[in-house]
């Protein structure tokens, strides 16, 4: 062979192998495939409307997003657990109780799921539920007000994941625990952690809601140490019954990812809550100590005020029978969901290779007939197959969540294939699947998990996002896709970006809402304690070391805007009163050197801002939401003197 | 031949009658829109009362210099409701006696007195829209505010439109029944002097 045959030889090999490099030899993959008018089917005019109203968790941002759709617009971040320092929400001294809990101020948690009110399992969309999943609380939110109305901690609970879940009436707002943990006194529950089996407890808890949306712990079932992850209620004929999924079944206390992952069958607990309220009723109840916040605000004070509970009232359906059945369910089951007319029961095994859909009918003819395969730490064993109604059949992997069109046919979002599955519920033939980038968690579709749904749209909210935007660094918006589920195939219409990191949503008509919307709060309610009506009230007190400014504010002043006498040492509230009764004119306030945030006071409203100086000198205020042609004049000064001065206090507004 | 015909009794007892509506609803109207107020912002005047977002315009107008609107501002308020309710009585007592000059007077009154309240809103609105606080933050030279006595004008970002409103409208409606028993009876005048003239002509 020439030199040069096998030069020629090694430069084609070289040119082959570069160009298999280049253009790449790999097989085609599907890309986003959103439709050819996909555009104007999500376009809302200038002017115009959404449809739905979407409420969305924030996850770990401790808030709620508002979200138009079809649209996928933001119209506002509402915060529930999270301090918002853009509105004062957990640094006026009126918000402030609102995050208290028995470990104290608690500004931040984990928002995951959230729960619109129902009424005969249709939308009344008169409160939305939220859960906090680190330091275990539920929220309710007001949708007239978008305003968090109401914060109740959960005791003997530690990670309120499988919440807030509520029954068809909006009766029970429903908590279960995500870790269990020992339960009895402080001291009792200084244990080893590998005593586990021994000493850990599960417990779902039963929030009453009342007929103004107030909340109170009714009763707390005591379980076996399981975690449990999701729920919802019976409805229609499973009325009275509610669904819990469970995980860690083994009791392990450590590498929970193989050692929880061990059994075939994890648990759907099945709860006879009517049953509950019957043994409740006969006494069988036991008041035991416990400690957590209920905080409540006040519309007429515009304040919060924290009252710390004492007790909680516990069964134990070990020696209550009848309340607790357990129906296994395949490999660590993430979603429970209820069809919309209440008979199937749909576990999602995150880890098996099919879906199990369970009847009610049929669970209720095991029970009847006592068709038990054995016990769990005391509590009946309901035989799998005789609960079962059938499975869907390599519906694809890693099963998280199911939706319901309220037209027979069931939606599960796939984690780990990265897409949304559409099964028929009687059938269980797959008929449709589309692909989600990246890796979908919660899907919601308008009224999916009520006894109506409003059907029409699926959103699906992805845990990863990769290049789906204009790349922002390290950490990306968590991306969320809307599809149309009108006809046979469902088709992606829009992506849109999330605020936080959203786990569940959910959507309902505008049309619910929409006119009930509050606009301002009328001054003559206003009965806050440091309310200021009218700027001829405006003045400051001097109580001790503590001075309460009395503020009015409107278009464009603040009465007072000159004060003086204020010492170092001092601590200043400034009690602001929005004397405006006109939509849309928030005034905020925000002084230099604050250490906390502004507060925005809407129309009509009190809101306290604490301050202590520092330092002398003079400090100027201003409104900080632009309200007007003269906002930049919206300003004051305060004179700060040394803590030994003697300047006198006074105010004044003009002169 | 000094009677009132029976038609003209019943639309004199009418006319008055209906005006006693006008102590229930608003008789004027004055709106207002904005780029910033899509709504509409309104103000109703009533015979003894002024309603609407009164509290908003008078925050608005604070800007410009104009005065505060108050129900104490007009004293017209204390006696509108006896005038109004002196001509319905008038209307009353002239159908029951139902002499013909009871006509002309009924009419003449309600001419009067409307054109009377025409006057006393425009001098109103005229005071209202010239006579501005010389502090005020707005000042746009050669401008005044005066809200149209009748029809629209834009005011600054504002465009004010001004016209009856529900007793406005049922104050005209008394007029024109007013009209008609005048025009009942001017014709059976004509007519009968033509009888006269000319007896076989008479039905």
């Amino acid at each position: 062979m020439k030199i040069k045959q096998v030069f020629r030889i090694t430069a084609v090999s070289a040119a082959i192998v570069a160009m298999g490099m280049a253009t790449g030899c790999r097989p085609q993959t599907s890309g986003s495939q959103s439709v050819g008018d996909a555009a104007s089917r999500v376009y809302v005019a200038p002017g115009e409307h959404d449809e739905f109203y979407n409420i969305v968790s924030g996850g770990f941002n401790g808030q709620i997003s508002v979200v138009g759709l079809p649209s996928g617009r933001v119209l506002k971040i509402v915060p529930v657990f999270s301090a918002h320092p853009e509105n004062g929400y957990g640094f006026s001294e009126e918000s402030k109780p609102m995050l208290n809990t028995s470990h104290g101020y608690v500004p931040w948690d984990d928002l995951h799921h959230i729960a619109i009110s129902t009424t005969n399992g249709e939308h009344d969309a008169r409160w939305a539920f939220a859960n906090g999943n680190n330091t275990p609380r539920i929220a309710r939110l007001n949708l007239n007000t978008f305003e968090t109305e109401e914060i109740i901690e959960i005791p003997n609970s530690a990670g309120n994941h499988s919440s807030p879940f509520i029954t068809e009436n909006t009766e029970y707002v429903i908590a279960g625990t995500r870790f269990s943990v020992p339960i009895g006194t402080d001291e009792d529950n200084d244990v080893s952690i590998d005593t586990y089996k021994k000493n850990f407890r599960g417990t779902v808890s039963f929030i009453k809601v009342g007929n103004q949306g107030d909340m109170s712990l009714a009763f707390q079932l005591v379980t076996p140490g399981v975690n449990f992850d999701l729920s919802r209620a019976g409805k229609g004929k499973s009325h009275g019954w509610f669904f819990f999924s469970t995980y860690n079944t083994e009791q392990a206390h450590t590498l929970l990812e193989v050692n929880a992952s061990q059994r075939d069958k994890d648990f759907i607990m099945a709860v006879n809550w009517k049953k509950a309220e019957e043994y409740i009723k006969a006494g069988e109840g036991n008041l035991v100590k416990a400690r957590y916040a209920h905080n409540k605000l006040d519309h007429n004070t515009h304040t919060a005020s924290s009252t710390m509970m004492e007790e909680v009232l516990q069964l134990d359906p070990k020696l209550l029978k009848d309340i607790i059945y357990f129906i296994p369910c395949p490999k660590s089951p993430h979603g429970t969901d209820v069809d919309p007319t209440g008979e199937y029961i749909v576990g999602s095994g995150k880890l098996a290779a099919l879906i199990p859909v369970f009847s009610f009918t049929k669970l209720m003819k095991a029970i009847e007939d006592k068709d038990f395969e054995g016990e769990y730490d005391g509590h009946p064993i309901i035989r799998y197959e005789s609960a079962l109604h059938g499975v869907v059949d390599k519906p694809g992997l890693g099963p998280l969540h199911t939706e319901f069109d309220g037209r027979g046919n069931a939606y599960t979002s796939m984690f780990v294939s990265s897409e949304i599955v559409k099964w028929d519920i009687e059938t269980l033939e797959v008929l449709d699947r589309t692909p989600t980038f990246y890796s979908i968690g919660h899907l919601s579709i308008p009224g999916g998990p009520t006894a109506k749904p409003h059907g029409k749209y699926m959103v699906a909210y992805n845990k990863i996002t990769k290049d789906r935007y204009l790349p922002t660094g390290p950490e990306l918006a968590h991306s969320a896709q809307l599809f149309d589920i009108s006809g046979d195939k469902m088709q992606l219409l829009l992506d849109f970006p999330t605020i936080g990191e959203p786990h569940y949503a959910e959507a309902f008509p505008a049309t619910l809402i929409k006119d009930k919307q509050v606009k301002i709060y009328r001054i003559e309610d206003n009965n806050h304690p440091y309310v200021t009506k009218g700027a001829g009230n405006a003045r400051v007190e001097r109580d001790g070391n503590k001075v309460h400014v009395y503020m009015t504010s409107i278009r464009s002043h603040f009465a007072p805007d000159n004060i003086e006498g204020v010492k170092v040492g001092d601590d200043v509230y400034f009690h602001v009163t929005n004397l405006e009764q006109d939509w849309d004119v928030p005034h905020g306030f925000a002084i230099k050197g604050a250490n906390t945030a502004e507060i925005l006071i809407m129309p009509g409203a009190t809101q306290t801002l604490k301050w202590t100086p520092d330092r002398p000198g003079i400090f100027p205020f201003y409104c900080t939401d632009f309200c007007s042609a003269l906002h930049q004049e919206m300003s004051g000064y305060l004179r700060v003197s040394p803590a030994n001065s003697t300047v006198a206090l006074k105010s004044s507004l003009g002169e | 031949m000094n009677s009132m015909q029976p038609i003209s009794r019943i639309l004199i007892l009418l006319s008055s009658l209906i005006m006693v509506a006008l102590f229930f609803v608003p008789i004027w109207q004055i709106q207002m829109w904005a780029p910033q107020y899509p709504e509409w912002l309104s103000m109703h005047i009533w015979i003894d009362n002024i309603t609407g977002d009164i509290a908003i315009i008078n925050g608005l107008n604070h800007y410009i210099g104009m005065k505060e609107i108050h129900v104490e501002m007009f004293p017209e308020f204390e006696i509108m409701p006896y005038i109004l309710g002196g001509i319905i009585a008038l209307g009353i007592i002239l159908a029951l006696i139902g002499k013909q000059f009871g006509v002309w007077t009924y009419l003449v009154v309600l001419v009067l007195a409307g054109i009377a309240g025409m006057l006393d809103f425009y001098l109103w609105s005229y005071d209202y829209g010239h006579n501005l606080d010389p502090t005020a933050a707005i000042k746009v030279p050669g401008m005044s505010y005066q809200p149209p006595l009748i029809g629209s004008k834009e005011l600054l970002n504002f465009l004010a439109f001004s016209a009856p409103d529900i007793g406005g409208w049922l104050a005209v409606a008394a007029g024109v029944l007013g009209i008609a028993a005048a025009v009942i009876e001017v014709r059976k005048r004509i007519q009968y002097k033509t009888a006269k003239r000319n007896p076989l002509v008479i039905k």
